[in-house]
């Protein structure tokens, strides 16, 4: 067979060729869809179809129960009540992203206009460098740096006392995860708006300064809101990377299955709890048992959807600039 | 509105300014520019806010950077580089980070050789034939879904598929007959996956850019396309190739669910049977990151220090990367040079 | 008329006239390099002063008073002068055209008087540029722009609805942001000044992008217009539109000169005679003439001028 691979080939085997090789990826994804929603299904079924996003007993509970059963448990065993874990993952999707956006913006209008030469030199690698650190390595720097410091800190002894029946603080929680997540995410946004902005044709600008408009305004009332799809990617990506971030939440965030609670306050920043994500990575050990399996892979489904979500959201978002005219 | 203007200024001779030498330059004071005080105090805010978001930036970057090397270089040392991690709850034994880096690049070369053919072809595919249309648009967006599902996605999914029978000869399959499923192997098919879209990004990106009239040339002279592929546009989109891949095996580095999920929890190289290379293949290990991750207060270790010196590492390694595959990309392309 | 003998040396060659040999047959003309003429500038521009009303033009026209002059005007980008030594008068109710070949420094002469030179990082400046007297150097420059517009070569509106684009410039030179209902009848006056408030009053929401480039290019012009400026410069506003928008905004250009001083730099020598009321033609960064439209197409001062618009008008 390979010898008749050394031969010449011609276009219309090579066209074959290629052309299954590049299936391969869709392959690999349809593959996933479906061995993920089948080896959820258990779960799925035993909770009613989205149940086990509800709110409930505690999940930590349900989920070490999970782990020591038989091969076959029965089907009171999948029940989940997954409702604190999607919470913490909106929770900080939202907070992240929320705060990302308006200081990637900033930044990239820094970088674009306001920053004289040598700065500019100095902070695009900047940006690119932490565009490039691994996640483990955010979730070190925040394990024994900023957790320590929020520890002694930032939690006074009375607050610890207040929430101990419930909680033990420890400094991990809301307030780090939430910092963290925002940093991780910045870089991408900035990396995006700085390439939009600087394809904003000059005629524009040119047109805005001629009319009076001073730096600032010429920038944000003409070039930020030409470049608004390219915002919306930008959000729509960093909201990705944020809904799957497992590792470095699952080191910095607590890892309770605990909804903080916003009446308590400024608490509420201290409390420990944790994602979707950092769950399944944190089951890894467990998975053997079959209600964890299952589990795991019904929270794998729900981030599959997340993402098919956050791209219709950002489709939907650029719909009314499609109108105005500008390319999207 | 309108002013009469003051006296105007006697005209100059006959011949002008030029012939004489040009006028006694009049003192000019300096223009009145657009200065930031003269702006409303919103507008002044923002830029007050853009120069701090710019600062800030800077600041956090070396501050990450500044302090993962002052923490690890002050805790590495060669000896380490090179001797095997030892579990043991004493801290002064636990060795060294020799298996984690040999891990590390075991998982990097395995899963960028099957990445870099997949996305280079996938790429020229789309870019040269693409036909049906239907389907390089369906494989492009494809491929842009692969980008975007968090990889504890994609460990998940390699799990079950690496223990169905089908996979037992990839990994250790214990005696009740349950496939693991965890080995280097495995471990490096998904990595693939997620260095896959850079691969392709950056050929479409390199085929993309070339003009059509070099093709042309090439059809004009009889030449098949796969024929041109292969002679006249892969020595071009080597260095795109070369690019994405090097920024593939950034992201391959430093990732961490995959190898937690699929690597099994040695901390050494563990191999499986008896078959000289294949044998580690198949077995378990640890890498840079499963390192960091579980000598951290999160993990089961709790040897700060030695977490620090790994990390610092890994740093290392994957700032090198990027480097390179900047250097690699600044490079003027054969074409540009003799355009 | 005085064919400026003092600007070819005696006895120089014109290779158009044919050689006559002895037995009086004619030899073609050999082609040789064509001389170089030095460019001289005859006369030195001069303000003209009010009495001008005794040329009597076809218009008629009454100039107003002058709101804009340049004095002893260079411009260098680095160490190469892209206008040399200016000076010209600009006056209300008059439309100056700026002729002259590519590279001759007229689109330079144009972006200096509202100060737009300046965002070029090698640019430097020297003589004066006054309006209404004052040196616009030290006019703050936002304000500067709401009393000197300016329309640019391609239509560029930006992407946002029709009003939205109109009243930019409002809202740009307000301290408070004015709110719609007292933009909407500035926005409808800018819009019938350019005359284009017949065409777009039933979606002035309506994406600017979307309209045709005639109506792109008013658009622009009720844009400069909308802060009802002093002077109106505009460079080569036609030469990206089809003739008939070109027709419509010829016409517009004669309408808005009884209110503002119009300065138009083009390339079109026909457009240059529909439209001016005077004319400075420069060459190379040099003013070479400057005058009325009748005197400098008809009866050309300079050599290098008659060269220029020969053929024109025959």
């Amino acid at each position: 067979m390979f010898r008749r691979l050394r031969e010449p080939w011609t276009d219309r085997q090579a066209a074959w060729r290629l052309g299954a090789v590049s299936c391969l990826v869709l392959l690999v994804i349809l593959l996933m869809v479906v061995f993920v929603a089948v080896k959820a299904w258990p779960t799925l079924s035993n909770n009613g179809g989205v149940g086990w996003l509800g709110p409930g007993e505690d999940v930590d509970k349900q989920m070490s129960a999970m782990l020591t059963t038989s091969r076959h448990p029965d089907s009171s065993v999948y029940h989940l009540d997954a409702w604190p874990l999607v919470y913490g993952t909106i929770l900080t999707t939202i907070v992240a992203v929320g705060f990302g956006l308006v200081f990637s913006v900033l930044a990239a209008i820094f970088i674009v206009e306001f920053a004289p030469e040598w700065l500019r030199r100095l902070v695009v690698p900047a940006v690119r460098l932490l565009a490039a650190i691994p996640s483990v390595v955010y979730g070190l720097v925040g394990i024994l740096v900023l957790v320590p410091f929020v520890n002694e800190h930032l939690i006074s002894a009375e607050r610890r006392k207040e929430v101990e029946y419930v909680v033990q603080l420890t400094g991990t929680g809301v307030l780090v995860a939430c910092l963290v997540l925002t940093v991780m995410v910045t870089p991408i946004m900035i990396a995006i708006v700085v390439d939009a902005l600087r394809s904003i044709p000059t005629a524009w600008t040119e047109g805005a300064t001629a009319l009076g408009a001073n730096r600032w305004e010429a920038m944000w009332t003409v070039s930020v809101r030409a470049a608004r799809p390219a915002i919306v990617a930008a959000a729509v990506l960093a909201g990705a990377r944020a809904v799957g971030e497992a590792v470095m939440i699952s080191m910095v965030s607590g890892s309770r299955g605990f909804s903080p609670n916003l009446m308590d306050g400024l608490t509420y920043l201290f409390e420990p709890f944790r994602t979707v994500a950092a769950s399944m990575i944190e089951q890894v050990d467990g998975l053997n048992a079959p209600a964890i399996s299952s589990s795991v892979y019904a929270m794998a489904l729900l981030l599959l959807f997340s993402s098919l979500v956050l791209s219709i959201g950002g489709y939907v978002a650029k719909l009314p600039m499609r109108r105005q005219g500008m390319r999207v | 509105m309108s002013t009469i203007p003051r006296s105007v200024p006697p005209a100059p001779a006959v011949g002008g300014a030029l012939l004489a030498g040009g006028p006694q330059r009049p003192y000019r004071p300096a223009p009145r520019r657009d200065s930031v005080s003269s702006w409303r105090w919103r507008h002044r805010a923002a830029y007050g806010a853009c120069w701090a978001a710019g600062l800030s930036l800077c600041l956090i970057a070396v501050a990450i950077l500044g302090y993962m090397a002052v923490e690890g270089v002050q805790y590495l040392s060669l000896e380490m580089l090179v001797t095997r991690p030892e579990p043991s709850l004493d801290q002064a034994q636990t060795g060294g980070i020799l298996d984690p880096i040999l891990g590390t690049l075991i998982l990097t070369v395995m899963a960028i050789l099957i990445a870099t053919p997949l996305g280079a072809v996938a790429a020229i595919w789309i870019v040269e034939y693409g036909r049906p249309r239907w389907l390089a648009r369906t494989i492009e967006s494809g491929i842009e879904v692969v980008a975007g599902t968090p990889d504890i996605v994609l460990a998940i999914f390699g799990l079950a598929i690496f223990q169905l029978p089908l996979f037992a000869p990839l990994s250790f399959t214990a005696d009740g007959g349950g496939v693991f499923g965890r080995s280097f192997f495995a471990a490096s098919a998904m990595l693939s996956l997620i260095a896959i879209p850079m691969v392709f990004s950056a050929t479409r990106e390199g085929l993309l850019q070339v003009p059509a009239h070099v093709r042309e040339a090439s059809w004009a002279l009889g030449k098949t396309r796969i024929c041109t592929i292969r002679s006249v546009l892969l020595p071009v989109v080597r260095r795109h190739i070369a690019t994405g891949s090097t920024l593939g095996m950034g992201r391959i580095v430093g990732d961490t669910a995959i190898v937690v999920v699929l690597l099994g929890g040695s901390l050494q190289i563990t191999p499986v049977g008896d078959v000289p290379v294949l044998d580690v293949l198949k077995g378990s290990g640890s890498t840079l990151t499963t390192y960091v991750y579980n000598a951290s207060p999160a993990g089961e270790g709790n040897a700060p220090q030695k977490a620090y010196a790994a990390a610092f590492v890994l740093l290392v390694l994957v700032l090198l990367l990027n480097a390179v595959a900047t250097s690699i990309g600044k490079r003027s392309s054969p074409l540009e040079a003799h355009s | 008329m005085n064919r400026s003998d003092h600007l070819d040396p005696p006895g120089a060659f014109d290779p158009r006239e044919a050689i006559f040999q002895e037995d009086g047959s004619a030899l073609d003309p050999p082609t040789l390099p064509p001389p170089v003429r030095r460019v001289r500038v005859d006369q030195t521009p001069v303000a003209v002063p009010p009495e001008t009303d005794r040329f009597v033009p076809v218009r008629d026209r009454v100039s107003g008073p002058e709101r804009m002059r340049v004095d002893h005007l260079t411009v260098r980008y680095g160490d190469a002068a892209a206008v040399k030594d200016v000076s010209l008068p600009i006056h209300q109710g008059e439309v100056l055209a700026l002729i002259g070949p590519s590279g001759c420094g007229k689109t330079t002469l144009l972006r200096t008087l509202n100060r737009l030179t300046e965002t070029t990082e090698s640019a430097s400046r020297d003589g004066g540029v006054l309006l209404d007297g004052q040196e616009v150097e030290q006019i703050d420059p936002t304000a500067l722009r709401r009393r000197v517009a300016m329309v640019f070569q391609q239509p560029n509106p930006f992407p946002m609805s029709i009003f939205d684009n109109v009243a930019y410039a409002i809202r740009v030179q307000n301290k408070k942001t004015p709110r719609r209902r007292e933009l909407e009848p500035q926005v409808i006056d800018a819009l019938r000044r350019a005359g284009l408030y017949d065409e777009v009053a039933d979606g002035l929401d309506r994406p600017a992008l979307r309209l045709s480039g005639g109506q792109q290019q008013r658009l622009c012009i009720a844009r400069a217009i909308a802060t009802r400026p002093e002077v109106l410069l505009m460079d080569e506003p036609c030469s990206a539109l089809d003739p008939k928008s070109t027709a419509v905004i010829e016409a517009l250009i004669g309408e808005l000169r009884r209110d503002l001083a119009v300065v138009i730099v083009t390339h079109n020598l026909a457009q240059a005679h529909r439209v001016a009321d005077k004319v400075a033609f420069m060459f190379l960064g040099d003013l070479v003439e400057y005058g009325d439209v009748q005197q400098v197409f008809e009866a050309p001062v300079a050599h290098r001028t008659r060269d220029y618009v020969a053929g024109a008008f025959g």
